[in-house]
């Protein structure tokens, strides 16, 4: 028996199927989810289809290795779903974040409630690669999906009376299970003073790895701020309110000499417990040596300017 | 009453094969290393689990006391030494992997974050409070010190003690899994203090 190999030349042209048909092809795919946006479960997806495939790159995208998928959506912190690093992924399957609407209140000419498809649709979604430094010593480096903060706030016109901006998770024991516990004040609040939102840097993030967000990561949508401390990126947020004075953040609240309302990453102020001089960057094989953690977790050129005449000691 | 079993199948039969039980721990995590079956963070990983079966061979060797007498099998503190050879063992592997994969071996960064990290000092006390007990644990040693060694040996109730401060000071929210330790070492506590007054010591 013989096998044949078809070389190109062997091939005819009308055996192959034409760019525009296989383009046609995925284009449905994307149209199909895309109608179902956010509405749709991973289950309904075919294993190999991402919701987002090829986005545009944004251009503060970090050259870092990326840390696998694997370790990115099976070492978490998200307290509302047990308080071990794998228990997010584990209870995944506890939360559906369908439906999801999100409300956007206080000191802002066009308050309301939106669904999420609303909510997202009037921006142009990006690739954001972006360092992830947690407060406990460890890092990630993680293609977010998602648009610009700014763009998003600037859309309901905050007054000027909007010093601040103050992020809610979801409150619902039922979706949440972890909330049963008062491990935490539920809900989860964090908070930005305005101009730290204002910067082109933070963003609202939808997807990670070119697919929606897995529950164990906050989905349905979330923020990213990459130069804080991991624990400023809220997850799974139903209000944005814009404030004038400071929001009580979840974190600092309960333990305000440890972790500031700012929480800029800085290897220069230790927590009080442990050293913040290196970080340990997940994926990596554990016997080789630590990085050193940089000032603002290396955004200091589009951040430090923001924070500048202030004793970072004593905010930190 | 139940009876105990013949010195030779104490010596032969159920220490080695609680010696070879005690070492099961380690032998999962060096399996898990090899098998990359430690999750995202394996130093952390190793880190913990060593630490939390320091703290568990510490607990049950604090409860062989409690135990021969609630069983009536006083033949049990023949086992005590190698459990609490144990809590060395676990503890100096906790030890190692701090040193190794926390710091990779830089000395003063170690020498800074013993004085300045609270629960690095304790953690730290706790291990070279245990030293004199190794270094006591021979039957020469035993007859040696006589009423000194049981004193001497009393110090493991104050490691114990740091080893849950050491704990504490490193829990940011959840201290669930703190507790279960600790209501274990209170009730060890309490049994002693009651065998006490009920001697009439105090």
């Amino acid at each position: 028996m013989s096998i044949i190999i078809k070389t190109s030349s062997d091939i005819k042209a009308s055996e192959i199927t034409p760019k525009s048909v296989y383009m046609d092809r995925r284009r449905f795919m994307k149209q199909a989810f895309a109608s179902s946006l956010l509405l749709a479960t991973d289950a309904m997806l075919p294993a190999w289809a991402k919701r987002w495939p090829d986005l545009e790159a944004s251009q503060f995208n970090a050259s870092d290795k990326l840390t696998p998928f694997e370790n990115v959506t099976s070492y978490n912190n998200f307290y509302e779903l047990g308080t071990g690093k794998k228990d997010p992924a584990s209870n995944a399957s506890m939360f559906n974040p369908e439906p999801w609407s999100i409300a956007v209140e206080g000191e802002c000419n066009k308050p309301g409630v939106f669904n999420l498809e609303d909510f997202i649709k009037p921006y142009a979604l990006q690739e954001y690669i972006y360092r992830l430094r947690c407060v406990e010593g460890w890092s990630m480096v993680i293609p977010w999906v998602g648009f610009s903060l700014a763009d998003m706030l600037k859309q309901f016109e905050p007054n000027s009376n909007a010093k601040y901006v103050e992020f809610t998770t979801l409150l619902d024991k039922s979706r949440l299970p972890g909330q049963a516990r008062r491990v935490l004040n539920w809900p989860y609040v964090e908070g930005l003073r305005i101009d730290e939102a204002m910067n082109p840097l933070p963003i609202m993030a939808v997807g990670l790895y070119g697919d929606i967000l897995p529950s164990q990561n906050g989905a349905p949508i979330r923020l990213v701020v990459p130069w804080k401390y991991g624990f400023k990126s809220i997850k799974s947020i139903v209000k944005i309110r814009f404030t004038e004075t400071q929001p009580k953040a979840t974190w600092n609240e309960r333990a305000p000499e440890e972790y500031g309302f700012y929480s800029n990453v800085n290897p220069e102020v230790d927590h009080p417990r442990w050293s913040q001089k290196t970080e340990r960057r997940i994926g990596e094989p554990f016997w080789k040596p630590k990085h050193k953690t940089q000032m603002f977790n290396g955004y200091g050129e589009q951040v430090a300017h923001l924070y500048a005449g202030m004793d970072l000691v004593k905010y930190f | 009453m139940p009876v105990s079993p013949p010195d030779k199948t104490i010596s032969f039969v159920i220490k080695p094969v609680l010696f070879l039980l005690c070492l099961l721990p380690l032998g999962v995590l060096v399996w898990a290393v090899f098998n990359d079956m430690l999750g995202a963070n394996p130093a952390e990983r190793l880190t913990r689990e060593t630490g939390e079966w320091t703290l568990r061979f510490l607990l049950i060797t604090l409860a062989v006391t409690p135990v021969r007498k609630l069983l009536r099998s006083p033949w049990l503190i023949k086992l005590r030494r190698m459990l609490g050879l144990y809590v060395f063992f676990y503890a100096s592997i906790h030890m190692l992997t701090y040193i190794w994969f926390d710091q990779f071996f830089d000395v003063d960064e170690i020498i800074r974050d013993v004085i300045k990290r609270p629960f690095i000092t304790v953690g730290f006390l706790a291990f070279i409070l245990l030293i004199p007990l190794v270094l006591t644990s021979t039957n020469k040693m035993i007859r040696r010190l006589k009423k000194n060694w049981v004193k001497l040996h009393k110090l493991i109730y104050v490691i114990a003690v740091l080893a849950i401060l050491h704990f504490f000071w490193l829990v940011k929210a959840d201290y669930q899994e703190l507790i279960v330790y600790g209501l274990i070492l209170l009730l060890l506590l309490f049994y002693r203090l009651y065998q006490q007054r009920k001697k009439g010591v105090y």
